[in-house]
Formats: C-alpha cells, sequence, structure tokens
C-alpha cells in the first residue's frame, strides 16, 4: 500500500516538473498561493500529471475539491485504498 | 499505445535537457534543444523544453540570424473555439523538430470571428503568415432539429460553410496569411445508436457532413487541412475531445496529446514551407520481405499469400509503392550482393514494388551512412528529404549518430505494424498534389540512366546533345498553376528569392500584361522531366520603367547541369523585349540552402548592380542588357508556346 509521505514524495517529483523547479518541495500546507505558476493552466497541468504518475483518473466532481496539496495527497490516498 | 511512437527514445533525455540548458550560447542551446526534439517525449518534457526553446528565439543573437542557424522563421496565428493556450509548447518543439522557428500567437479564446472581421484585430501587428482555424463540434452546432429533411440540412451546412469562407478570404485578404483549418471533432455522442448516420439532422451525421464540407471547401480554396476527424482514428489514443477536460477547461486536446497534436499541425505548416521529407530509402531483408535473400535464395523469401508474414510484407511494400505513384521517391539501401538483390525484383512473382519503383538502388557491404549519403547526391537531394527505414536497430542507431539529418523511424516489432507506423510518422506530409507528382519518381528513376550515361559520354557537349532535350516554355496559365504554386512554395535549393506566392497571388502576376510568368517543362529520350522551372518577372518602381526585375526564379534540382537556365534566359529576354523590355534586373537573396545559384546570374553574363536603396544588405542584384548580351550556348531545343 502506498504511503503519505510516499505519495508526497512521488508528487513533489510531479510539481517539479510541471513547474520545472527541481528545488520545488511542497508539503501539507502548500495551495496556489505559494507558488506563483500555478494558475489555471498549469493547475490541469498538475492534474493530468498526476493522473499520469499515479495512473488513477479523476472524476469531475472530484477536480472541484482539488485546490492546495493536501487536497492532492487525499484523493490520490482515496483512490490507492479504493 | 504510445505517444510519438516513431520517434527514438532518449536513454536519458532528463541529463541531455539539464545539459542543453546549461549552455552559455542561446545559438547553441537552441540546436541543443532541436536534437532532442526529435526523441519521444512526453507533455511535460516537451513544455520543459519549449521554455528553454522559446527565449532562445527570442534572444536577439538568434531572432536576427534564423536563417543563417538552418531555420525558417513563421508567424502562425492560432484562432480557436476551445482552448489551446496548452498546445503552443507541443506545436513549437515538433516545428523545431522540421527546421522551423515558430512566432505563436494565440487569439482570444472563442473570438476568431471577431479577429478576422472586426475594423481593428489584435493580430494586425502580429501580421501572421499562417492563421490556423481551430474550430470544435461544441463550437455552435447547427440549429436543425433531429426531424429536419436532407434539404434543410443542406441548407444550414450551407450557410456555415459560406461564413468559414468568408473567414478565409479576410484572413487571406487582411494578412496575406495560408490558412490552416481543422477539421472537427468532440460534440456529442449519438442518440439514434448505429441507426444515425441514417439520420441527416442527427449531431452525429451532422458533424460528418460538415467535416465532408470543410474538405472540399479547402480543396476548392487553396486552404490546408488539419484533418483532426481523421487523425483521431490513426491515433487512437485517450485524451482526444475528453468531456472532463471539456467541461473543466474547454480542452478539446488533452495537455497529454499536445506534443502530438504540435506533431500533426507541424508537419502541415513544413509541408506548406517545403519542408517535407522526399525520399523512402528501404532496406531489403526482413524490411521488404521475410528472410535473407542472399542464403535463403529468391524462391525462399517469405513474400505475398501463402503465410501471414508473407502478406504482412507485401502489404508493406504496396504502401511503398503508393507513396511512389504520389511522388514520394524510393531508394535502396541493402547491405546485399548487388546481382541477388536485384534479382529478388526482376523474379520473384509477388513482388509489388518493382525495380523502376526505384530511383537509387544501393546493394553493396559498405556502410550503411556512406551509402545514404551516396543515394542523396545520386538524387540531388538533401539528406534532410531522407527516410531511412531498416528493421535492425543497430543499422537505425548507427544512422542516427552519422547522419542526425535523416529520418530513421522506430519500428514496431511486427513488420504488419510497418505501414502504420510510416504514415502515422507524417514524414511525406502534402500540401498539394498534382500529375507531376505522379510521374516524378519514375523521372528520378530516368535521372539514374541519365547518370549512367553520362558517364559513358566522353564529353559533356557529346552527353547533352544526345539527351535530344526540348524545352518547352510559356505563360502560366489555369491549367498549370497548382503545380508553379507548388514549386513556388517548396523550391529551396536553385531558388533565387525564396519568396512564396499562393495561388491567386501567381494568378494575379500571370494576368498582369506588364509582367511575365513563365514555366518551362523538359523533355528528353529518357522521357518527360515535367513541369521543371518557374520564372516570374514585373516592373519595379526601385528600377527604371524599361526594365523587368526578375521576382523568382527556381528550377528543379532533377534537371541541374543540363543547360535549362541558358535556354529558359533566352525565352525570358525575348519575352521581354515583346513587353518592349530592354534590360532584366537578377536578384539573388542567399538562404543556407540555395548557396547553389550564388554565381547563377554571373555565370548567365549578367553584371554586378548597386542594391537600391531599402533592398535587404544581402541581396545582390545584376543588370542585363536584353539588345546586347548573349545567353550561354546550350543544347536544347526550345518551344515556345
Amino acid at each position: 500500500m502506498t504511503t503519505e509521505p510516499e505519495i508526497y514524495a512521488r508528487l513533489n517529483e510531479v510539481f517539479r516538473e510541471v513547474f520545472d523547479d527541481p528545488a520545488l518541495e511542497v508539503g501539507p500546507g502548500t495551495t496556489a498561493a505559494d507558488i506563483p505558476d500555478w494558475d489555471s493552466q498549469s493547475h490541469i497541468a498538475l492534474i493530468v500529471a498526476t493522473e499520469m504518475r499515479f495512473g488513477i483518473r479523476f472524476r469531475t466532481a472530484e477536480l472541484e475539491s482539488l485546490k492546495n496539496v493536501s487536497d492532492f495527497v487525499a484523493l490520490i490516498q482515496a483512490k490507492a485504498a479504493g | 499505445m504510445e505517444l510519438l511512437p516513431w520517434l527514438p527514445a532518449h536513454p536519458d533525455l532528463r541529463a541531455a535537457f539539464a545539459a542543453a540548458r546549461a549552455l552559455p550560447e542561446p545559438a547553441a542551446r537552441l540546436a541543443a534543444l532541436a536534437k532532442l526534439a526529435g526523441f519521444r517525449r512526453d507533455f511535460l518534457a516537451t513544455d520543459r523544453m519549449d521554455r528553454i526553446i522559446a527565449a532562445c528565439l527570442a534572444a536577439p543573437e538568434v531572432r536576427g540570424r534564423l536563417p543563417q542557424l538552418g531555420l525558417t522563421p513563421l508567424r502562425v496565428a492560432l484562432l480557436a473555439s476551445h482552448s489551446v493556450e496548452h498546445l503552443v509548447g507541443g506545436i513549437r518543439v515538433a516545428a523545431l523538430d522540421r527546421r522551423l522557428a515558430l512566432d505563436i500567437e494565440v487569439a482570444p479564446y472563442g473570438l476568431y470571428r471577431q479577429v478576422l472581421l472586426e475594423e481593428r484585430s489584435p493580430l494586425d501587428a502580429f501580421r501572421p503568415q499562417v492563421v490556423v482555424l481551430a474550430l470544435d463540434a461544441w463550437d455552435a452546432p447547427l440549429d436543425v432539429g433531429l426531424e429536419a429533411s436532407p434539404d434543410e440540412v443542406e441548407a444550414a451546412v450551407a450557410g456555415r460553410l459560406a461564413e468559414l469562407r468568408q473567414l478565409w478570404r479576410r484572413a487571406r485578404e487582411r494578412f496575406g496569411a495560408r490558412i490552416v483549418q481543422q477539421t472537427l471533432i468532440g460534440g456529442d455522442p449519438p442518440v439514434f445508436g448505429g441507426f444515425e448516420g441514417l439520420i441527416p439532422g442527427s449531431p452525429g451525421a451532422l458533424v460528418d457532413r460538415l467535416n465532408r464540407g470543410i474538405r472540399e471547401a479547402a480543396r476548392e480554396d487553396g486552404v490546408l487541412l488539419l484533418d483532426l476527424a481523421w487523425q483521431v482514428n490513426q491515433h487512437r489514443l485517450e485524451g482526444w475531445a475528453d468531456p472532463v477536460r471539456w467541461h473543466q477547461a474547454k480542452q478539446l486536446v488533452s495537455p497529454m496529446l499536445a506534443p502530438l497534436y504540435g506533431d500533426l499541425l507541424a508537419r502541415v505548416l513544413a509541408a506548406a514551407t517545403g519542408l517535407s521529407r522526399k525520399c523512402l530509402v528501404l532496406d531489403l531483408d526482413n524490411t521488404l520481405w521475410g528472410g535473407v535473400v542472399g542464403d535463403d535464395g529468391v524462391e525462399g523469401i517469405l513474400l505475398g499469400q501463402g503465410s501471414a508474414t508473407g502478406e504482412a510484407f507485401l502489404a508493406f511494400q504496396r504502401h511503398a509503392a503508393l507513396l511512389a505513384r504520389r511522388g514520394v521517391i524510393l531508394a535502396i539501401c541493402s547491405k546485399n550482393d548487388p546481382a541477388i538483390a536485384e534479382a529478388a525484383f526482376t523474379s520473384h512473382a509477388e513482388m509489388a514494388l518493382r525495380r523502376s519503383d526505384i530511383a537509387a538502388f544501393v546493394a553493396n557491404w559498405n556502410d550503411k551512412a556512406s551509402n545514404l549519403r551516396d543515394i542523396a547526391r545520386t538524387l540531388d537531394i538533401g539528406l534532410d528529404s531522407l527516410v531511412f527505414v531498416d528493421d535492425n536497430p543497430a543499422e537505425r542507431e548507427i544512422i542516427r549518430r552519422e547522419l542526425p539529418e535523416v529520418a530513421v523511424p522506430e519500428l514496431p516489432e511486427d513488420v504488419a505494424g510497418y505501414p502504420a507506423c510510416l504514415a502515422n510518422a507524417g514524414y511525406f506530409e502534402a500540401a498539394s498534389f498534382t500529375p507531376d507528382d505522379a510521374t516524378r519518381a519514375r523521372s528520378y528513376a530516368a535521372n539514374a540512366e541519365r547518370r549512367a550515361a553520362l558517364d559513358q559520354a566522353t564529353d559533356m557537349a557529346g552527353y547533352l546533345a544526345g539527351l535530344e532535350m526540348t524545352l518547352v516554355a510559356g505563360p502560366v496559365g489555369a491549367a498549370e498553376l497548382p503545380r508553379v504554386t507548388q514549386l513556388i512554395n517548396k523550391t529551396n535549393q536553385f531558388n533565387l528569392t525564396t519568396r512564396r506566392y499562393t495561388e491567386a497571388e501567381v494568378e494575379r502576376l500571370a494576368a498582369d500584361p506588364a509582367s511575365l510568368a513563365l514555366r518551362f517543362r523538359l523533355l528528353d529520350r529518357f522521357g518527360d522531366n515535367g513541369l521543371i522551372g518557374v520564372i516570374l518577372a514585373r516592373p519595379d518602381p526601385a528600377w527604371p520603367a524599361d526594365a523587368l526585375l526578375i521576382d523568382t526564379w527556381l528550377m528543379s534540382c532533377r534537371v541541374l547541369g543540363r543547360g535549362v537556365e541558358a535556354a529558359s534566359l533566352g525565352v525570358l529576354a525575348a519575352a521581354a523585349a515583346r513587353r518592349g523590355a530592354t534590360a532584366l534586373i537578377g536578384e539573388y537573396r542567399p538562404t543556407p540552402r540555395n548557396a547553389l545559384v550564388r554565381a547563377h546570374y554571373a555565370d548567365l553574363g549578367f553584371t554586378p548592380l548597386p542594391a537600391p536603396a531599402g533592398a535587404g544588405t544581402e541581396a545582390s542584384f545584376w543588370h542585363y542588357d536584353i539588345a546586347i548580351a548573349q545567353p550561354p550556348r546550350h543544347f536544347m531545343k526550345v518551344s515556345a508556346e
């Protein structure tokens, strides 16, 4: 089973790829306000990249609740458990 | 299914990218990234590359020197009824892989009509050379009911098409731009099931009908097509018209598919600028047939009916043969005994490819890189025109390393997948098709025979005289317009000014009584070489009224070294004199690809002139006095129509 720290580690890689910033560190408290390039377009890139890297698909209703890093992690965890 | 499966996978794309990014010079960085653009990449890697590429292209030391860097600059405006910002990176990277340096402007989403029709457009300052109209089936569906009669549907479709053609016209008039129209995907799923197609007013039938109308109108109006409706069936991947992305962000194409979408558009742009590949070079053993002909004998190879594998090889041969019919030049490059290799062509009953389809047949034991260089030289085309298909991964790897200009597709393990792989890679994207294309392959093959005759001839004059050439010259008429326009837009080497014109512009010049639009066809004892030369000449305010400026002079490289230039000059001078001109002004505008004609005017007896004010600093100008000067001697009959 994927643990929360593992999800954070892999998700951090996704964020680094999407924002092209190898030094980026995201944690439970990270929100769009903390990452200047996190706009509506890169938000979709984040979602699609997360789906691609974790092999999951978010439902339309789930997308609306994805606002910050902890939302991503909670949803990935729920999907991995389901 | 993998994205861009024909591109080779890089062993360590991340490290190569980091190394490229660290290069201090923008031009070097751009060159390194152009190489990486030819590798398989997902949308994240593609977007990362694009950020660097866009910055390099904007750097002043690159921006002003694109032609010297071997890149063709092109301003492209994207006008879409859906959101396309996330596709820009995929487009620019794929274009760079085809040596196009794109400046891309995205018009505000959904405002494509306003941008083209309103008096002041945000695109006026950008001056796009290409306008891409990316529309979709969700955008303003036709207002007809499910119960609409066929006539009502036809009327609604005709109305929508008329509006579209109005937009095309407007984009042409306003910017002089070429148009790329996307066919429609997306829209609602069928409501009648399999019966959908029988109900003219059903959503599925309406989109089908509109796409058919778009294709017909595009053909009539000389508009290029980005046929997504067709491509989604060739590239069966998730992410085309995904309803989740549509509801979430009005994206018709998922970001995941951006590298592929970019490639599909880039190949249309490349075709329009004469950068499509021209020649397919094929290996023999286990590429065109199963087994090794040298070991198994001609009767022992697997080809044709009787085995599934043999049929699969035959299907690939048929695909190659059809490519030859549409004008792709075929060549063979095989490690084989030449006599045995040729015997397979002449004596195996099931061969779909004939020996006469092959313009250059190289079977020997030399390394393939040297052989590919020979093939390019024999055919008078650049290495960047070649596509090399070989089942052996080691040979593919060597060619990629030795000759990076040659396109070398990764092939599926199973030969049954070869035709689709080659087709999906889009190397030979066309922007037109004329009767001359259909005979071109044969003409290249005849050229090889001419070369053999040259080897036998003891002197050049004797050889040329022995060719029994006739140059047929005449004004550009309606029948020649498509081929003439095609030559104008794709000839790069023997092209003095590399000015590109649309069919409408050529037509206008041909109709102008003060100007000359001439086309030339060359016949010889080996056959008809087709329409091989174009000259456009016109009065120009920078020069005296009794002089004609040679705006465009181009020739197909297949007839190089035959004296066509001298004979053409005779025709031009006579026609200009009939227009009352006493002098011709030649102009040479250097590009990275036309060094071949640097001395063209000097060789023909023109004398150098100072450049007029306002001319490009690199252009040179030449003077030819029609009454006094004599064109050099040539060895052909001239027949003027």
